[in-house]
């Protein structure tokens, strides 16, 4: 790390995030001149321009790759047009201890003034909870799921090598060409697709006048610089911000600065859940990288600084604030950027390079939040590639996470993506498979699992509030056999299932109708040469996901009742759903016999392991193919990002010893605990799910420092990954840390403010987690040896 | 088909012969070290092992007991040891392992059963069985059998070893055994009488001769400060190394206090109490080079 670079990372490090009015207020200006003047897709492409055209421009000193989404580092823009916040819902995001955003006085008052008058009743989140149906609030508020569309905008973006090979220039050409074909007098959509593709090219302007103003602030900068060198940097600036993304980039610094805008562009049109990825970056920089090795123009150590400085600018872009049920089923900076290295090529070939290498060196080196890595790993990928990222996965961060390239590829070749389609393609978010810049794949909620079971056990009631939430599925005191408990709980499991499709199909249409993406519909392959937008069936690939929570809790609940109840006869039913009801609550007795005696998930034990591929396939029969607005588009994930953790408050005990109110397992992780054999029957256990029918899994595992250490700890994790990729795996992530420390960082967090440990499918700062995610981190089985 | 009592089958051992290793800790060991790390691991027959503060006093237990061997008093659980069978009748039910029994008898077949699930690691990493313990030679037959089962299904495997056994029981087993992991505790017969009970003669010459016969020796070394440390006994492991054939090298095992616990935890007196500390890098790396001058490969660790 060079001094620019350490200077520019304390100063990233250390801002604190706040809350910025700026875009808000002027999409209110814009919309209250111009409302009712244009088509929706029009409107939407002119309000983008309207906000590049006029938002503050930042170049901070020393900086080299330029732009920040709100007027300064790490102040957030908000998205009133999607959820209009409360001036309440401001000064919780203030005033609150986890995740907060300053917000000061003037920016309250622009809210109460501007934004909130002309957004109140007009945001999709007003709009959508207007007419949600009564059978949908019921499970919603029980905590059965969540939804994604009610706080930010649906969708995935990860892109492809297309903004490499055309700027925005070239991609109006193919726009121009698009409505040149419109055939007015025989397709019917013709003029909405002349709409859109207008918007479309309306976005691209926007963004090159955002880089226009960079390139004019740079020179201006430049004019009064003292520093004769920085003087020439600003210059350069100038240069680069002139030519991308008018046109594609000549050379590896225009090539991370083109990303970079057309990042903040997409990220500044809408909200999306996973901000927005580059897909994979070490494959597409490292042809303009290996040209100006080879012709002289740029060393190696100035790609890493490049590299380092387009870290730092994600890393200036904390998530957007969210509130309620969304922050505490996802609290977290982290605008989930995980950028992907190695892998194959789109012709099959091994995709890692020194770019990979390179990028390894500035995760260690930086150790930031954001943006995070992961590794695609496929029997092509070389051993260097996994032992690089090892060293880098023993320094704790929790990153990078691995990933299954083969896996994920079959994953989409399953789902009907053409071969060298689903090379290009990859994961984002957490673990989400999806096929980088060709496909729109929303996902639209976490579904309890454990709580699905809680309803059968309770005839559709919650027992927690005694309200009926679901539909009846019998007295439980008439289930005589193990398989009339699974009956009621895949009854409860279809009718969930459909009610929040139902809503999901609902909210999706809401998107397509009112806010389209225009420019993320440029990016992401034949939205243009459909005239069709992102949300509306233009990308080659449309996809829907349902992100499947707790299977870990939800499998030994079932081996419990199984082995308990109808085996062994030890606990009746009855007794045993009342004790859970009453929280084991002088029932100790029982619930150990249940935490202790029973197989669990995780330890290679086919007696749960069959009733994990039980649940599996009903999961994936419930959601596989259900119908979207746009065909047979839904499919099964199995991610929890932090939302075990939500689930796990409005989940009462369950039969496996759970306390109630404590998180549920996590992703497909084994029980906080329950995995007592060490990782490579975790890893076994894991094995029998059939994770290609998924769309993305995600194992957990932590581990104390020692056993990592030495040559022979690094091949251990690596053969680790190896061996759990030959049997199917999709996703392993390792958080390596002791309990010592992280006990440590909780009492002094002011001492451990760099300690990054795995949450979910990404990191966070330990101590900007709430007491009761920590707790969950720690409670997670530490694979020692002695 | 032979078997034995085995306290602990571990995977994912990384530290005991090549790869990710299964281990399967054999009961019973004719040694009595200070620092043993499984001091539940000496005695040969299955025990019955009580964590009193993992008892909720639900008194399952007692009616469990078909010898009447556990009393409750002032809600504790009390176990007679006059009329404790060590059957594990009460460790079976016991809801929160407050009992647990160390040791079963398992057949070749058992213990072959929780290896084969982890052939596929094996395969990649080159990795395989170690038989440890314990003393596992001192179940000659059940050993020798395991080990054969392994070598039929091409699984690479690995003796942990004392050393202190019949000749012919540690000769008869080269042929299915692919790795000897052996430990030189002390080259002074006094001492290593004082800290295992046992002499080293039989030991050393042990070792000779399994080198002559052509085995893979792989010497290992708990390193305790205070124990065997020094320079004139480093030298005289050199020596004595340097002279025997067939050892690749000598791991030098840094110790540490870890068993202190288990020694408490089990009743068991731990001797080494305040009298051993984990040694410094310094100190593990003159060992080291004391040997290497004599020829000796020498790691620290693994």
């Amino acid at each position: 790390m060079n001094e620019r670079i350490e200077r520019l990372r304390r100063e990233s490090f250390e801002a604190l995030p706040s809350f910025s009015a700026e875009r808000a207020v002027l999409e209110t200006e814009f919309y209250r001149e111009n409302d009712g003047k244009f088509s929706t897709p029009v409107m939407r492409g002119l309000n983008f321009k309207y906000i590049c055209e006029r938002k503050k421009i930042y170049i901070g000193q020393d900086e080299l790759i330029v732009g920040e989404r709100g007027p300064a580092p790490k102040a957030v823009s908000s998205f009133p047009e999607l959820t209009c916040h409360s001036l309440e819902d401001l000064r919780v995001l203030n005033a609150r201890r986890m995740q907060s955003y300053s917000v000061d006085e003037r920016e309250m008052e622009s809210y109460e003034k501007v934004v909130i008058p002309y957004w109140r009743g007009r945001s999709m989140r007003d709009k959508a909870f207007a007419r949600m149906p009564e059978k949908w609030l019921n499970l919603y508020e029980a905590g059965l799921f969540t939804e994604f569309g009610e706080q930010r905008a649906l969708g995935h973006t990860a892109l492809d090598g297309l903004i490499y090979e055309k700027g925005m220039l070239d991609l109006k050409r193919d726009i121009a060409e698009a409505r040149a074909k419109l055939d007015f007098l025989n397709d019917p959509d013709a003029t909405a697709k002349d709409d859109e593709l207008q918007g479309m090219d309306y976005s691209c302007d926007a963004v090159i006048i955002f880089a226009e103003r960079h390139a004019e602030l740079a020179d201006s900068m430049a004019a009064r610089e003292a520093d004769e060198a920085r003087g020439a940097e600003l210059r350069k600036i100038a240069d680069v911000c002139r030519w991308v993304p008018a046109h594609a980039p000549r050379d590896f610094w225009e090539a991370v600065q083109m990303y970079w805008f057309v990042h903040l562009g997409t990220i500044t049109e809408l909200n999306g859940w996973d901000a927005m990825s580059p897909g994979h970056l070490d494959q597409h920089l490292a042809p303009f990288y290996e040209k100006g090795i080879a012709d002289g123009t740029i060393g190696r150590d100035k790609a890493k600084e490049l590299i380092s400085c387009f870290w730092i600018k994600v890393n200036n872009t904390p998530a957007p604030p969210k509130v309620g049920v969304t922050a505490a089923e996802s609290g977290t900076y982290n605008d989930f950027t995980n950028i992907n290295l190695a892998g194959l090529k789109r012709d099959g070939t091994d995709g890692s390079n020194e770019i990979t290498r390179i990028v390894l060196e500035v995760v260690d080196e930086l150790r930031l939040l954001q943006p995070q890595c992961n590794i695609q790993t496929s029997v092509r990928t070389p051993d260097w590639v996994l032992k690089a990222a090892g060293e880098v996965i023993r320094h704790g961060m929790g990153y990078p996470s691995v990933f299954n390239a083969d896996m994920v590829i079959a994953e989409q070749v399953r789902a009907g993506k053409t071969i060298e389609d689903a090379r290009e393609g990859g994961t984002s978010g957490c673990i989400e498979t999806g096929c980088a810049g060709k496909e729109a794949y929303l996902l639209h909620g976490y579904l309890n699992t454990p709580k699905l079971l809680e309803l059968a056990l309770n005839d559709g009631v919650d027992p927690t509030t005694g309200k009926r939430v679901s539909i009846s599925t019998g007295d439980p005191a008439g289930f005589s056999t193990f398989e009339d408990v699974y009956g009621a709980f895949e009854k409860q499991l279809k009718y969930v299932v459909d009610t929040k499709i139902e809503t999901d199909n609902y909210l999706r249409s809401r998107y397509a109708e009112f806010f389209p993406a225009t420019f993320l519909s440029v990016l992401i392959r034949d939205c243009v040469q459909n005239g069709r937008d992102y949300y509306n069936g233009g990308p080659r690939y449309n996809s829907d996901y349902i992100q499947c929570t707790g299977i870990g809790t939800v499998t030994d609940s079932l081996s419990a009742i199984k082995k308990h109840v109808f085996e062994d006869g030890r606990v009746s039913l009855e007794a045993l759903i009342a004790a859970c009801n009453r929280d084991w609550e002088g029932d100790e007795a029982l619930r150990l016999t249940m935490w202790n005696k029973t197989p669990f998930y995780g330890n290679d034990d086919d007696y749960a392991d069959s009733i994990m591929r039980m649940v599996y396939t009903s999961l994936f029969e419930s959601i596989d193919g259900k119908p979207g607005i746009l065909g047979p588009t839904y499919h099964l994930n199995m991610l929890s990002t932090t939302c075990h953790n939500y689930f796990g408050k409005m989940t009462a005990a369950t039969p496996n010893g759970r306390f109630g109110g404590t998180p549920i397992s996590d992703g497909t992780s084994p029980s906080q605990g329950a995995d007592r054999k060490g990782p490579t029957a975790v890893v076994k256990s894991l094995g029998k799910m059939d994770q290609v029918k998924s769309g993305g899994t995600l194992l957990n595992q932590r581990f104390l420092p020692s056993v990592l250490a030495g040559e022979e700890g690094l091949n251990g994790l690596v053969n680790l990954i190896r061996t759990y990729f030959k049997l199917g795996g999709h996703h392993i992530q390792f958080n390596v840390v002791d309990e010592e420390t992280l006990r440590q960082a909780q009492k002094n967090p002011d001492q451990y403010r760099g300690l990054l440990v795995r949450v979910a499918g990404y990191s966070d700062y330990f101590v900007d987690m709430d007491d009761y995610h920590q707790e969950e981190v720690i409670s997670r089985t530490a694979q020692e040896i002695l | 088909m032979a078997s034995g009592i085995v306290f602990d089958i571990k995977r994912y051992a990384l530290h005991d012969g090549p790869g990710i290793r299964v281990v399967v800790h054999f009961k019973g060991c004719p040694l009595s070290c200070w620092w043993c790390h499984n001091p539940e691991s000496q005695s040969p027959a299955p025990q019955l092992l009580y964590r009193g503060e993992r008892c909720v006093a639900c008194d399952i237990c007692v009616g469990a007991c078909a010898n009447g061997a556990i009393v409750t008093s002032g809600g504790t659980m009390f176990t007679d040891p006059a009329k404790c069978r060590q059957n594990g009748k009460c460790a079976d039910v016991c809801p929160s392992g407050a009992r647990e029994i160390c040791g079963a008898r398992l057949g070749v077949g058992d213990v072959m059963t929780e290896i084969l699930k982890e052939r596929i690691f094996f395969d990649q990493s080159g990795g395989g069985v170690t038989l440890s313990g314990g003393e596992p030679l001192c179940q000659p037959e059940f050993a020798a059998a395991l080990l054969a089962e392994c070598k039929r299904y091409g699984i690479h495997t690995a003796v942990d070893t004392s050393g202190f056994v019949a000749p012919e029981v540690l000769l008869g087993i080269i042929p299915v055994t692919d790795l000897f992991l052996y430990d030189i505790k002390h080259m002074n017969p006094e001492k290593h009488m004082e800290y295992t009970g046992v002499d080293n003669d039989m030991i050393l010459s042990n070792m000779l001769r399994l080198g002559e016969r052509g085995a893979v020796i792989n010497a290992r070394m708990p390193f305790i400060p205070g124990v065997n440390t020094d320079d004139e006994n480093m030298r005289a492991t050199g020596d004595f190394l340097a002279g025997a054939r067939g050892v690749t090298r000598l791991n030098l095992l840094p110790y540490h206090s870890a068993a202190e616990d288990k020694h408490d935890r089990w009743g068991m007196e731990y001797r080494l109490r305040g009298a051993a500390h984990p040694p410094t890098e310094n100190s593990l790396r003159r060992a080291a080079e004391i040997v290497e001058a004599l020829g000796v490969s020498a790691v620290i660790g693994g």
